[in-house]
């Protein structure tokens, strides 16, 4: 049977100076799985993330989503609008805007695309679409706050606003930077939750995560990355037992 | 929080009510504060909706301009032409002019908007050089160079003669048999203060409006979010520079002259002080700058050294000599120097210009209150 891939990442290679920071890099993600990418600091973890999703060019190699090379000229909002949404390892977020503005904005890029000249439409007729935002920010648990300037926001609940706002896209691919990191462990189960919430929707997820409570909760696949280089790819089971892994990154932690 | 909120329709319907009021009255509000008078109203409401148009790029998106005098004066020659080809009405010489200025914000927008930041700064100013230095040289044949273009009895105005319009004395804008001058004059700027104004509130209030603040508030997470900036930029500074195309097309409505001088950049920077001391990003605050300034600027120049002398009379000679000779470069052609130390003090101590002074006040009165 022939698998559904919904991201295939073939021979990619990026060298910043002379650092190599990804090298020969090939990663497959199945259709509706949760892929998490595993490494110490500094593996090139981020940096395969940014060559999804146009942040940088690849030196070589092809990014293939939804029919298209994702390296080849494409912009981040073409990116976006073929459905990839992302969460960075720093929040970003509109900090001078409110929770709810915040969650709207990603919702009218899915709705109305990359630029709609609407002037003459009053943003307080919006219903529909503050409904969905407040459904959202209820969903990570800033419905209360959605009056708030999101700068004034903890750097946890920073990381919720922009996980609110990407999932409110709908994307068909889901990258996560870290999403746990900075959080208290109350609200790291919280979003446990909530991917394993979104799972059940069938949407794929790429997740970069140090903590392995998160990763072994919600991998379906992982692939351990160190030094630029995949060293390691299987199933949960595979990669805990795996000898190279416990040596470059687990350490010799209990697992 | 910004000036996106969600303002309910009542709050909206409520302000603008009383915008239009005041504004409708400003002849006679204006003879207690010593504003009275038709040209100086004129003169609040043509840079008012100069700065307003102006917060729609600077205020919302964050993209200072450095050139927006440029279209002030592409709107002053258009209206002037639209006065000596077709008409002394009004009404075609503002159309034609936000038109012009509007395909000229296009172009330059389109070209400048490739930089951000300071590099933007200087491509608009580079611009508007570039436009005033044309004007006193080889368009002299469009702008009449240094003398400036006036509008002359026995220009052709082919609207007019067909229409069998008579023109008496030297010509006028005349707005269906209403003169523009004097409180006529006024009322028609009046009028276009108020569309520009309605018209602001609605950017301000629309989705549309949100992305522009959004874009100023984090461009990165735009881009990744699936928007295409560009445009969004390009269309706030096509709008900010028809407001301008407009403000100029007025100055030559209520006075049938136009000069090159109005595109210099100490034109330029001028509305960027007017916003800012009136409120960046706010919506009636760039207006609230710009009546201060040219308030202050009709009190401040109209003072000479008798005048000083005058004042400081009650003071004995030699110290009256002194007051004299501290205050007089502040004053007159000085005006300038006082600008620039209010400006100073307002960006020291005031950032988010009166409109935040004004918050924190309530906030105060609210607090002591109970
Ligand atoms: N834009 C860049 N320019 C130069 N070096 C970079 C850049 N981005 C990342 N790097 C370097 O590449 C390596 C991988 O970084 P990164 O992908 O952020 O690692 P991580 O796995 O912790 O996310 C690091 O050594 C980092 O310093
Ligand atoms: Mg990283």
């Amino acid at each position: 049977m022939e698998d559904n891939y919904v991201l295939e990442i073939s021979g990619v290679n990026k060298t910043f100076g002379g650092l190599k920071a990804l090298s020969d890099i090939n990663l497959k993600v199945k259709q509706g799985t949760t892929h998490a990418i595993i490494g110490p600091n500094g593996a090139g973890k981020s940096t395969l993330l940014n060559t999804c999703i146009a942040k940088l060019v690849p030196d070589s190699g092809s990014i293939m989503f939804a029919g298209q090379d994702l390296t080849d000229g494409m912009t981040p909002h073409g990116i976006n609008q073929l459905g990839v949404s992302r969460v960075f390892q720093t929040p970003e977020i509109f900090p001078e805007l409110s929770l709810l503005n915040n969650v709207m904005i990603p919702a009218l890029a899915k709705r109305d695309g990359a630029f709609k000249f609407d002037l003459f439409k009053w943003l307080r007729n919006e219903n529909q679409l503050q409904d969905e935002a407040m459904h959202y920010l209820d969903d990570l648990g800033l419905a209360d706050s959605s009056d708030i300037r999101a700068g004034s926001l903890s750097r946890g609940d920073k990381r919720r606003l922009e996980m609110a706002m990407c999932l409110i896209q709908h994307p068909k691919l889901l990258l996560l930077d870290e999403p746990t990191a900075g959080m208290a462990r109350h609200d790291t189960n919280r979003t446990i939750e909530l991917l394993k919430k979104i799972k059940e929707g069938g949407m794929t997820k790429i997740i970069i995560e140090h903590d392995m409570h998160v990763v072994f909760s919600l991998a379906d696949h992982i692939s351990v990355l160190a030094q630029g280089a995949i060293i390691a790819e299987g199933k949960p089971d595979d990669i805990k037992g795996h000898p190279k892994v416990r040596e470059a990154y687990l350490g010799t932690a209990e697992l | 929080m910004d000036s996106v909120n969600p303002s309910s329709k009542y709050k909206d319907t409520l302000s603008l009510i009383i915008f239009i009021v005041v504004v409708l009255t400003a002849p006679l509000w204006g003879k207690f504060i010593g504003a009275g008078y038709p040209d100086l109203l004129q003169k609040f409401a043509i840079f008012g909706l100069f700065a307003i148009g102006y917060n729609i790029l600077f205020g919302l998106t964050g993209y200072l301009s450095f050139g927006h005098a440029v279209f002030l004066g592409i709107g002053s020659y258009t209206a002037a032409w639209s006065f000596k080809l077709l008409t002394m009405n009004p009404v075609p010489a503002v159309i034609f002019a936000v038109l012009l200025s509007g395909i000229f914000a296009a172009a330059i927008g389109y070209v400048s908007l490739k930089r951000t930041g300071i590099y933007f700064a200087i491509l608009t100013l580079a611009f508007a050089q570039m436009g005033y230095n044309l004007a006193y040289s080889v368009l002299t044949p469009i702008t009449n160079g240094e003398t400036g273009l006036r509008v002359l009895r026995d220009d052709p105005r082919v609207l007019d003669n067909a229409l069998g319009v008579q023109i008496d004395g030297s010509p006028v804008g005349n707005f269906f048999g209403i003169e523009m001058t004097g409180y006529s004059g006024y009322y028609f700027c009046a009028i276009m203060l108020i569309l520009g104004f309605y018209l602001a509130m609605r950017v301000f209030r629309s989705p549309f409006g949100m992305k522009l603040i959004a874009i100023k508030s984090n461009q990165t997470r735009m881009e990744y979010t699936g928007y295409n900036p560009r445009p969004y930029l390009l269309a706030a500074f096509v709008i900010s520079g028809m407001y301008a195309g407009l403000a100029g097309a007025l100055m030559v409505i209520v006075d049938p002259l136009a000069g090159a001088e109005r595109m210099q950049w100490t034109a330029s920077g001028e509305v960027v002080l007017m916003t800012i001391l009136g409120g960046v990003g706010t919506l009636i605050g760039p207006l609230i700058g710009a009546v201060v300034i040219k308030y202050f600027e009709n009190i401040f120049s109209a003072i000479n050294e008798s005048g000083l002398h005058a004042t400081f009379s009650f003071l004995p000679e030699w110290l009256e000599n002194i007051a004299v000779t501290i205050v007089s470069p502040f004053v007159g052609d000085g005006w300038h120097m006082t600008l620039g130390v209010l400006f100073m003090i307002v960006i020291i101590f005031m950032p988010g210009g009166i409109m935040e002074a004004i918050r924190r006040l309530t906030a105060w009165v609210k607090r002591m209150r109970g």
